[in-house]
């Protein structure tokens, strides 16, 4: 279990002040020059060394990506944009640190900044986080009148500019939020060009996520072997899951990454509702993770590479849970409607495919399902997985399959029984 | 059908131009972005374009937009539609949206509809409630799963861990509110 001393995050449930002097008392902003000091190339090998991996969902190694953008600052300047859209279904931690700790997020812009030649950054927010909206500007204004943003900021002239996001889940992928910013309708774009060579205006981009940045500046001031003492190899550090669902108390906590998912839920939440024997399926990282059942969860650890080997992911630690009272094509279902509303209607097979997914599920669900409804079912997702010019496409195939995958007796036997009872009639 | 059978009445469209506050908003919005990129700023204008036009865009309200960013009037529209967070119809004074996805329909989600719906003396989802002062919606994940069952008022304010008894008193609250001016 991670000690009160190891955690990043020490206002995660907003006890204590958000403001710039809480943030101060809790160590953000003490030393930021020094940090920033040795310059680009060094803040980049420490943070590829810290092996740490990007918490927005896909968990790419930051170092790397930060690698991708130009060594020198040419015509065109470079752009880091925050990725503050937190729309996944099952996924609110990045809602708490904007609210509870937002100069957490500003001081880690700054060091990302310095790494990748960056003067400006913008905060990308969802449009119905109001209240994290208010903070972050409050601090803004805080960290310019304290001479931490601005032309005097530590290591050189840097600022932060935000937008407010108007209630699109695609702008949460990073082409899409791209465009977006450039006051266009966010409809993601083909890559390549990757947003590093060809980004926000046509600029070098780097886009991260909110808990990414957040975690950089105490990586730097508590050493990279430090954070690499936590978790597992290759899946270093902490990570914050958010804990929903039928669970006896649901929470925002940090722990390591692979934390095993029992202890994590019984520690924090207060455990499964009805007890761990009463556990039926969990969604381990937001809604488009393929849910897995008890039989998996009984000794699962909580990290990008276990996840992945049983077919699912970590992706943004929303784990969402669901004991023996929960109807799980149901609970599918609704994230199939989610899927449906929020295509954005680029791509065919995902903009129609949705729409399928949905229908079909709800004959299922309501015991209409007829035949071969199930594999026409799988089918679909297959159509639409790795046929979109995003990864939208695969969110809304996923938990499907996870639901085919490990729940298709349950889907089956209520098409049987509508089958059943026309012969009988 | 809801609207004709109340007595509530939609607003007619009428000329809209920006403030002098919202003006002055509207400027520090596009001093945001590289001078070349002022149509970076298209979001918080119709941000602003709704708040000044009670909650919602008229087509009036959009074409302003246009004409203060030297947009094509279509490419603010096609931005307007896009995004569900603008809206393109009055909807009553108060918007209350339930979240409906699944973290929140675990935790019961619909009971809250239902209580919130029966306490504006509505059926339909979106129908504006007879005194014109609320209505209902079911909307998508609002990203407080580990707070659900939770409902947003108006774009801003969230309310959350509800129980069908609280989220009523909530309806009738601002109910109230309406018909006290506030």
């Amino acid at each position: 279990m991670l000690a009160d001393s190891d955690r990043v995050f020490r206002n995660l449930n907003g006890a204590d002040d958000w403001r710039l002097k809480g943030a101060r008392d809790r160590g953000t902003w003490i030393n930021t020059a020094e940090l920033v000091k040795d310059g680009r190339e060094a803040i980049l090998e420490r943070v590829k060394a810290s092996e740490l991996r990007g918490r927005g969902g896909a968990g790419f190694p930051t170092g790397l990506k930060w690698s991708f953008m130009p060594k020198e600052v040419g015509d065109r300047p470079h752009y880091l944009v925050v990725n503050a859209d937190e729309s996944e279904p099952g996924s609110c931690k990045d809602r708490e640190i904007l609210r509870n700790d937002p100069h957490m997020l500003l001081e880690g812009s700054l060091v990302a900044a310095r790494a990748m030649g960056v003067a400006r950054a913008y905060i990308y927010i969802r449009g119905e986080y109001w209240e994290p909206l208010e903070r972050l500007d409050a601090a803004i204004s805080e960290a310019r009148d304290a001479g931490l943003l601005g032309d005097d900021a530590p290591g050189g002239a840097f600022d932060v500019e935000v937008t407010r996001g108007a209630g699109a889940y695609i702008c949460g992928e990073e082409t899409a939020m791209l465009e977006s910013l450039e006051g266009k309708k966010g409809l993601p774009r083909l890559k390549p060009p990757f947003p590093a060579g060809v980004g926000l205006w046509g600029c070098p981009t780097t886009v991260n996520n909110v808990e990414t940045l957040a975690v950089v500046p105490t990586i730097l001031r508590r050493g990279v072997e430090w954070w690499r003492g936590l978790g597992l190899p290759k899946n270093t550090g902490t990570k914050i899951y958010s804990l929903s669902g039928s669970v006896e108390r649901p929470c925002n906590v940090e722990e390591e990454l692979g934390v095993p998912l029992r202890d994590l839920l019984e520690k924090y939440a207060g455990g499964v509702c009805g007890g761990w024997e009463n556990l039926q399926a969990i969604v381990p990282g937001g809604s488009s993770m393929p849910m897995l059942p008890k039989s998996v969860c009984d000794d699962l650890t909580m990290d990008f590479d276990t996840l992945a080997s049983h077919r699912s992911g970590l992706g943004t630690g929303g784990v969402i849970v669901m004991d023996n009272s929960v109807d799980v094509i149901e609970a599918v279902r609704r994230f199939s409607h989610f899927y449906m509303h929020e295509s954005c209607g680029q791509c065919t097979p995902c903009r129609e495919g949705c729409g399928w997914i949905y229908r079909v599920l709800s004959r299922l669900a309501a015991g209409e399902g007829e035949g071969d409804e199930v594999d026409l079912l799988w089918t679909i997702t297959k159509q639409i997985e790795g046929h979109t010019i995003c990864a939208f496409g695969e969110a809304a195939a996923w938990p499907v399959q996870g639901l085919l995958r490990h729940f298709r007796g349950e889907v089956e036997s209520r098409v049987k029984e509508v089958t059943d009872v026309k012969e009988v009639a | 059908m809801s609207e004709s059978a109340s007595t509530w009445s939609p607003v007619v469209e009428k000329d809209f131009a920006f403030t002098d506050e919202m003006r002055a908003r509207a400027d520090a919005a596009v001093k945001r972005y590289p001078p070349e990129r002022k149509q970076s700023a298209v979001l918080w204008l119709l941000w602003l374009a709704q708040e000044q036009n009670g909650g919602w865009l008229s087509t009036a309200a959009i074409h302003h937009v246009a004409g203060f960013l030297g947009m094509a009037p279509i490419r603010v529209h096609e931005v307007a539609r896009f995004y569900t967070m603008f809206r393109l119809k009055s909807k009553g004074a108060y918007c209350v949206q339930v979240c409906r996805t699944t973290s929140c329909w675990i935790r019961g989600a619909d009971k809250i509809t239902r209580a919130c719906l029966d306490a504006a003396g509505t059926t339909e989802l979106g129908e504006v409630s007879a005194d014109g002062a609320v209505s209902v919606e079911e909307v998508e994940c609002l990203g407080a799963c580990c707070d659900a069952p939770m409902l947003q008022i108006n774009d801003k304010e969230y309310r959350e861990r509800l129980t069908p008894e609280r989220a009523a008193e909530i309806v009738r609250e601002l109910r109230q509110h309406a018909k006290d001016g506030k």
